[in-house]
């Protein structure tokens, strides 16, 4: 019991003010787990994250330690400038599918084939939230958004894009693992998941990047609870879990 | 030396940490310099995989409290501008080199002035400015260098290295000596150092609550005046009994100037007024020089010289406001004004 009351304490990394995410939205779920890895690793003062354009734009309002902005797609332009020049320091991004997989795929690409000694933290949710249920590159065939009214079609938008299994084909990426939310079991291997990649940027063992599969109920339509149960019978299938490098 | 590689010695001799670029043409010998010469000092050197990534790379050196920089001609500026703004936006200094080539579009690899719009009107969204340098000697070009990094420094903000093809490319003896002012190494107690002793520090230019934008782009506006007051910067020549003033920068201003000083040499009062800094304008250099005219008979005359059809002369026009003739001259697209057609007009002005 004491230890459970110990786990569910304030992180130092997470400011104590409420966000400004949907019910049942999984970001707020993903910040915490990355500011207790954060606390666990003791790098809090050694962290610069990089906030994304889109829903988690204002990241650095609930994480207490330093942090940039990037322009939509340029988190990884930006985290690679900033390990280059402070290389002692822990640098990690945050972005969505759109932003890491649509206007910024070609950061993406060159900075994993770089190599560069880096954390990634990719929320995929299949959809765009911040500028209202577009369709995303990570959109499952036949799920309607804003821009695909009647589900998407392969032969207009093509396939949903494994970004992650892209990247790990490249010599310069060191890790590449897929983890969802949409239970606690699967929160705790999130949690594991986001503590080796930091765990490899401390190391110097180079590009490590974590895919969280996160529910969007707003812009999926359905409810928390249904939502998490998308992920599991349907979005997991398209994105099957564990570990592809 | 070439004038391009003149800039990538001057800004290493500023004390550049980072430089980021993308290949393009007439630049290139900017970013090999670059890439011989930052390694050997320990210093950074990127080859980013597209313009965007290469002025976003400095955004973020810049944010981590580096002296950062990027070089590109004018079809890559054109893709740099988004980063412009942000780096405008969220106050941080950088040095930027434009070699301008001719456009628009792809245009060509020619020397051209085209960009001096783009330059001195903020050129990405937003209401906001940098400070723009016009170099027009492989010299000057070397010396600017320490003036972007101080000015960015300084002021928190972008600086534009505003060259042409020409300058690039053009061979010249060049001095490699220290600046006047030395090196200035500003403390920045806002970049992003991991916060071992204070509290967080963020670099963004989002301000979403209502009102603080508004309140932010009153004091970006405030540094602006500021830098319109205090660093206007220009050459001027034989402006005391001028009857004619010619204007012209960078390259242009070269060309001027053998035609003015051949015409002064034939006893013509032809003078000329060299903008240094495009932005701020050198509003004092025009208000000096027409107070000394209105004292003769005959109505103030300016000739203003481009290589693009008419950019630079609209700030003449709106300096001058309505006190003086303004007459044009200038070709585009690779094309140059040459000495000759110069003295031509300039004599057609006298009579």
């Amino acid at each position: 019991m004491k230890n459970k009351q110990k786990n569910f304490a304030q992180s130092r990394s997470l400011r104590n003010i409420s966000t400004h995410y949907c019910p049942g939205c999984g970001h707020g779920i993903a910040h915490r787990l990355i500011a207790e890895t954060i606390d666990e690793l003791g790098i809090r003062e050694k962290v610069i994250a990089v906030a994304p354009v889109g829903c988690a734009v204002i990241a650095y309002d609930y994480w207490d330690f330093d942090c940039s902005e990037a322009a939509h797609g340029r988190a990884m332009a930006v985290a690679t400038a900033i390990k280059r020049v402070r290389p002692q320091n822990i640098v990690f991004t945050y972005q969505g599918d759109g932003d890491l997989a649509a206007i910024g795929t070609n950061e993406t690409i060159h900075a994993a084939n770089r190599g560069e000694n880096i954390s990634v933290v990719f929320i995929n949710n299949a959809i765009y939230g911040m500028t209202g249920g577009q369709m995303a590159p990570t959109t499952l065939l036949g799920q309607k958004t804003a821009t695909t009214l009647s589900g998407r079609d392969a032969r207009l938008q093509g396939h949903p894009l494994k970004i992650s299994e892209m990247l790990a084909v490249l010599p310069g990426v060191k890790f590449v693992e897929r983890v969802s939310l949409h239970s606690p079991q699967e929160v705790m291997k999130t949690k594991k998941a986001v503590h080796q990649i930091f765990k490899n940027q401390i190391d110097n063992l180079g590009f490590s990047l974590v895919e969280i599969l996160s529910p969007c109920p707003t812009y999926w339509g359905i409810s928390p609870k249904g939502a998490l149960e998308w992920i599991r019978d349907v979005m997991s299938k398209e994105f099957p879990l564990g570990r592809i490098k | 030396m070439t004038g391009n590689e003149a800039i990538a010695e001057g800004a290493i001799q500023a004390g550049c940490d980072f430089y980021a670029g993308y290949p393009i043409t007439p630049q290139n010998e900017l970013t090999a310099y670059m890439a011989k010469e930052m390694p050997r000092k320990t210093r950074v050197f990127i080859q980013a995989e597209s313009e965007i990534a290469a002025i976003n790379m400095v955004f973020g050196a810049a944010a981590a409290g580096a002296r950062a920089m990027t070089s590109s001609s004018s079809p890559g500026i054109s893709l740099k501008q988004e980063g412009i703004s942000y780096l405008a936006g969220a106050q941080l200094p950088a040095v930027i080199v434009n070699i301008m080539r001719g456009g628009p579009g792809l245009g060509n690899i020619m020397p051209s002035q085209a960009d001096y719009f783009q330059a001195t009107r903020g050129g990405g969204h937003g209401d906001y400015h940098c400070p723009v340098l016009a170099p027009s000697s492989v010299q000057e070009a070397y010396d600017l260098m320490f003036l972007s990094f101080e000015l960015a420094d300084k002021y928190r903000n972008p600086v534009m290295i505003l060259g042409d093809g020409m300058l690039g490319q053009m061979m010249e003896p060049l001095c490699v000596r220290r600046s006047a002012f030395g090196v200035r190494r500003y403390k920045k107690p806002w970049a992003l150092t991991g916060c071992r002793g204070r509290r967080p520090n963020v670099v963004k230019s989002f301000f979403i609550r209502e009102g603080d934008l508004e309140t932010f782009n009153l004091l970006l506006q405030k540094k602006y005046h500021t830098i319109r007051r205090e660093e206007q910067r220009w050459e001027g020549l034989f402006l005391e009994d001028a009857r004619v003033v010619v204007v012209a920068y960078g390259t242009m201003a070269r060309i001027a100037k053998s035609a003015v000083v051949n015409l002064r040499k034939a006893g013509r009062r032809v003078g000329l007024i060299r903008p240094v800094t495009l932005w701020p304008f050198p509003v004092e250099a025009f208000e000096n020089s027409v107070k000394l005219k209105a004292q003769s008979a005959k109505r103030p005359r300016y000739l203003v010289l481009e290589m693009s059809y008419g950019q630079m002369v609209e700030d003449v026009k709106l300096t001058l406001n309505g006190r003086a003739t303004i007459e044009f001259l200038g070709r585009s697209g690779g094309g140059v004004p040459g000495e000759r057609e110069i003295e031509k007009q300039i004599l057609k002005l006298l009579s």
